[in-house]
């Protein structure tokens, strides 16, 4: 059994005077996949986007409570540097359009001050690497990020996360853009990914969450129905709401 | 109506009948359409005609030569093209960093309370009039530059040659420094929008990634905006270029090709309002009408190319402003 | 060494952004400073004779004797005349084409047609003034300089104006509506007259209001058309004066008197354009929110 990396106390999250979760309380695990799971609107897209404050970026955005990562509140650090050590991988693929392949990767090494080329160079293939998209982009790395599949494009994105080299990485449905093969690519890369890195996963997709994590939570109504491991909570679960959830018995 | 889609519903009756009222209506209303495109020949049609008499008396000499001599009565445009080229210039080096500055400042790093009423204050110096700020240019602007800017200029940059000749605050320079104030609104204004309609989702990957403010601005918000605050600079140089008052009144008005920044000169645009109705003849007449034409053909050309780098930017990415 | 990095990082956005809103700031100060000299210089000569009398005749004060500060009412009623006329004949041709774009788009004409308003809208505005000038002087030298040719320049910086704003305004007016209305039956012309022009109504009158505002600014198209006067109107043959030609032929005059009324006549201009461009961004803006909350 691992440590808790991050650990979520009492926390509400509001847009304006709405409340979009309240009072949720919840722990994800070192070197795990923690799926969070429910209908679309219960506010698992907000609980994620609080682990690295993006939240806070859209406009009368508010946050109550505590996040702490490994035992400090984030909630008390510089933003820029919190989002350094939780990174994020959001729905759509976003890759600096501007940008190419290589330049995407590279980007959060150029905030960090010079490194040199050839460290530059490793840190990108090894991204990519663990992306699994080296194979796919090794003879085209200038080549625009634009002229990259979606499948790829999310990646590439997930790539980009990794240079940062993050503790934690976050995924707000990263398939909801994809096709079945590119999803099932990305599954794949989750499970390998958990081996160095603490991964918090939104889904709206009860098989994924099944396939992927190890720890499930679920969301309904903004507020945390009930949390397990991912087995006990498809096979048993304790509150009568989960169970006719993950049994499509649903408005 | 034209090509009814599966969801709206099919009036009743034949398909192809259309009401005879449409018919008008469409005649009367494309006939309007037709004004504004025949507006454009007509303006090139008499310019081009009147200014006959001067393209054949010189040819393309008028466009290469330097002097406006009206005792020889030879015309050559070369020194008001040179005062636009060179006011318009000016324009862009001070107005370019002020406007894409606090267009950037107004959409990714004041205060959001601080971002509409700020911008509609900038965008309010284009509502004053030409030839206000020409008025403010002869009694305000140009005396500051007279007495405190010019000489200055002359201490530090006297050395390069451009800067030199008496400070008189009426000169190529303060026209250009009224342009840069005219300006700036035209290219704040469309840079702010291009700004906005950059995707959230390209800011919020640059933020996720622990980019800072700035950082984010500068790796991911301005290089997808850029070909859209490119076409904002090339509007406000159609707008420089073509300023008329404002120049007039600070310009000096001396028909030659400047030799310094201090030096009097000419845009097409004032040797035009100065000199059209106190022709001396019929060939300074139509050299003037010429020279109004090359006007019409930069100003044409540039806005064409401005307008062609604005609609692809607002156009095809203009639904992800929300 | 880490930390020191962050902080540095920091540093630099706060520097950036400090130095952006000086761009903002200084952009601002000409604005500041011209109300300013319009308010002290312009403000002491208004009065409601202002408004009404004529300008006066060229004066210089010395010591016993004191100049007529006379008025503008010229000016205003050459202004009312030129851009109540300009506007008669641009808004029609001008709305016309702008519900030819929107209404027929798709085709090949309606983009060329707001591609050409666009890019008429950037040409130099003493081209209008030579073109009415250039063409009245091959067809009626009598009235080059007048009321007529003077509206007639006018027009032409309007009618690319108005045929873009209105453009926008109707283009505000979701699909829907056209639908629904046509699904009723409605014939095209009268969806477009009825629901179209009647629901951006307010934005079609805000773009007008903008392209009058526009054309009661120019003199560059008037300085070789209305050409300008003392006196007031005098029928559409004859020379007529207007704001902003009073502000330019006093404000280059010698005479202590004139260039006061010229301040007052450049803060009446800037006062009237400043409600303007205040009253339409609440229209327009009130009209997006009801758009988008409907």
């Amino acid at each position: 059994m691992n440590g808790t990396k991050m650990r979520v106390e009492r926390l509400s999250a509001y847009y304006g005077k709405t409340k979009a979760i309240s009072e949720i309380s919840v722990g994800f695990p070192e070197r795990k996949v923690s799926a969070i799971i429910g209908p679309s609107g219960c506010g698992k897209s907000t609980l994620i986007r609080c682990l690295n404050r993006m939240h806070e970026t859209l406009p009368r955005t508010r946050v109550e409570g505590q996040i702490l990562l490994d035992g400090e509140d984030i909630l008390e650090l510089d933003p820029v540097h919190v989002r350094r050590r939780v990174g994020m991988v959001f729905q759509k693929p976003n890759p600096f359009v501007t940008m190419s392949i290589y330049d995407n990767v590279s980007v959060a090494l150029r905030f960090n001050g010079r490194h040199s080329r050839e460290d530059t160079d490793k840190a990108v293939v090894r991204s990519l690497q663990q992306a699994a998209l080296w194979e796919e982009v090794k003879d085209r790395v200038d080549a625009p990020a634009l002229s990259l599949s979606g499948g790829q494009q999310q990646r590439l994105c997930i790539a980009r996360a990794l240079a940062a080299e993050p503790e934690v990485l976050l995924m707000d449905e990263p398939c909801s853009a994809l096709d079945p093969v590119a999803t099932a690519k990305i599954e794949g890369l989750v499970n390998e990914l958990k081996n160095s890195y603490t991964v918090i996963i939104v889904t709206h997709n009860m098989q994924q969450a099944g396939r992927v994590a190890d720890y499930t939570a679920f969301l309904y109504l903004g507020k945390l129905v009930e949390v397990g491991a991912t087995a006990d909570l498809f096979e048993r679960p304790k509150e009568r709401l989960t169970e006719q959830y993950i049994t499509g018995r649903f408005g | 109506m034209d090509r009814p889609t599966p969801s709206s519903p099919t009036p009743r009756g034949p398909r192809r009948s259309r009401h005879w009222g449409d018919l008008i209506f469409a005649g009367l209303v494309g006939l309007g359409g037709a004004g504004v495109l025949v507006l454009v020949f007509a303006i090139l049609g008499v310019l081009l005609y009147q200014s006959g008499l001067s393209f054949r008396a010189f040819g393309w000499q008028f466009v290469i030569g330097t002097q406006w001599d009206v005792r020889d009565n030879i015309y050559g445009v070369v020194p008001f093209v040179s005062g636009t080229l060179i006011t318009s210039a000016i324009a862009l080096v001070i107005g370019f960093p002020l406007a894409v500055g606090s267009a950037i400042f107004l959409t990714t790093q004041a205060p959001r309370w601080m971002r509409g009423p700020v911008g509609t204050v900038i965008e309010l110096l284009a509502a004053i009039p030409s030839v206000v700020y020409g008025f403010w240019g002869l009694y305000v602007l140009g005396p500051y530059m007279r007495t405190n800017v010019e000489p200055a200029l002359h201490r530090y940059l006297g050395w390069t040659g451009a800067f030199n000749g008496p400070a008189t605050g009426t000169d190529i320079l303060t026209a250009g420094v009224i342009l840069a104030v005219m300006v700036i609104p035209t290219i704040s204004a469309i840079s702010r929008e291009t700004l906005a309609a950059v995707p959230i989702s390209q800011r919020e990957a640059a933020l996720s990634l622990g980019a800072t403010n700035w950082e984010t601005t500068r790796v991911a918000i301005v290089p997808y905006a850029r070909s859209g605050i490119f076409g904002a600079t090339i509007l406000g140089l159609g707008r420089a270029l073509g300023e008329t008052m404002a120049v007039t009144m600070t310009i000096g008005n001396r028909d030659a090709v400047p030799t310094s920044f201090f030096s009097q000169g000419q845009t097409i645009a004032s040797l035009i309002a100065n000199e059209l109705t106190n022709s001396n003849g019929p060939l300074q007449y139509s050299a003037i009408i010429e020279a109004g034409l090359i006007l019409l053909f930069i100003s044409l050309l540039v806005n064409v190319l401005a307008r062609l780098l604005l609609w692809r930017v607002l156009r095809v990415t203009g639904g992800s402003t929300e | 060494m880490k930390f020191d990095r962050s902080a540095r990082r920091k540093l630099w956005s706060h520097t950036m952004t400090v130095l952006a809103g000086l761009c903002a700031l200084v952009a601002l100060i000409p604005l500041g400073s011209v109300i300013y000299q319009a308010v002290l210089l312009g403000g002491p000569v208004l009065s409601l004779s202002f408004l009404t009398s004529n300008p006066p005749l060229p004066c210089t004060p010395s010591v016993g004797t004191s100049c007529a500060v006379g008025g503008i009412g010229s000016a205003i009623q050459g202004t009312l005349v030129l851009v109540g006329l300009a506007a008669a004949i641009s808004v029609p041709i001008g709305l016309a084409a702008a519900i030819f774009a929107v209404e027929y788009r798709g085709r090949f004409l309606g983009l060329a047609i707001s591609f050409t308003a666009d890019v008429l809208t950037g040409v130099p505005s003493i081209i209008a003034g030579v073109f009415i000038y250039a063409y009245f002087v091959i067809y009626d030298p009598s009235i080059v300089f007048s009321a007529l040719t003077g509206s007639l320049a006018l027009s032409v910086i309007m009618v690319p104006i108005v045929t873009r704003t209105c453009e926008e305004a109707l283009r505000t007016v979701p699909h829907s509506l056209r639908e629904a209305a046509l699904a009723l039956g409605i014939p095209k012309w009268r969806t477009t007259l009825q629901i179209v022009l009647m629901t951006a109504l307010p934005a079609v009158l805000t773009g007008i209001l903008l392209s009058v505002m526009r054309a009661s600014g120019e003199a560059a198209p008037l300085l070789f058309t209305a050409f300008g006067s003392r006196l007031g109107f005098q029928g559409f043959n004859n020379p007529i004066n207007a704001l902003p030609l009073l502000i330019y032929n006093f404000a280059e005059s010698p005479y202590k008197n004139w260039i006061d009324l010229a301040w007052g006549a450049a803060l009446i201009l800037i006062i009237l354009i400043l409600i303007a461009s205040v009253l339409s961004r609440l229209v327009v803006g009130r009209m997006v929110r009801r758009m988008r909350g409907g």
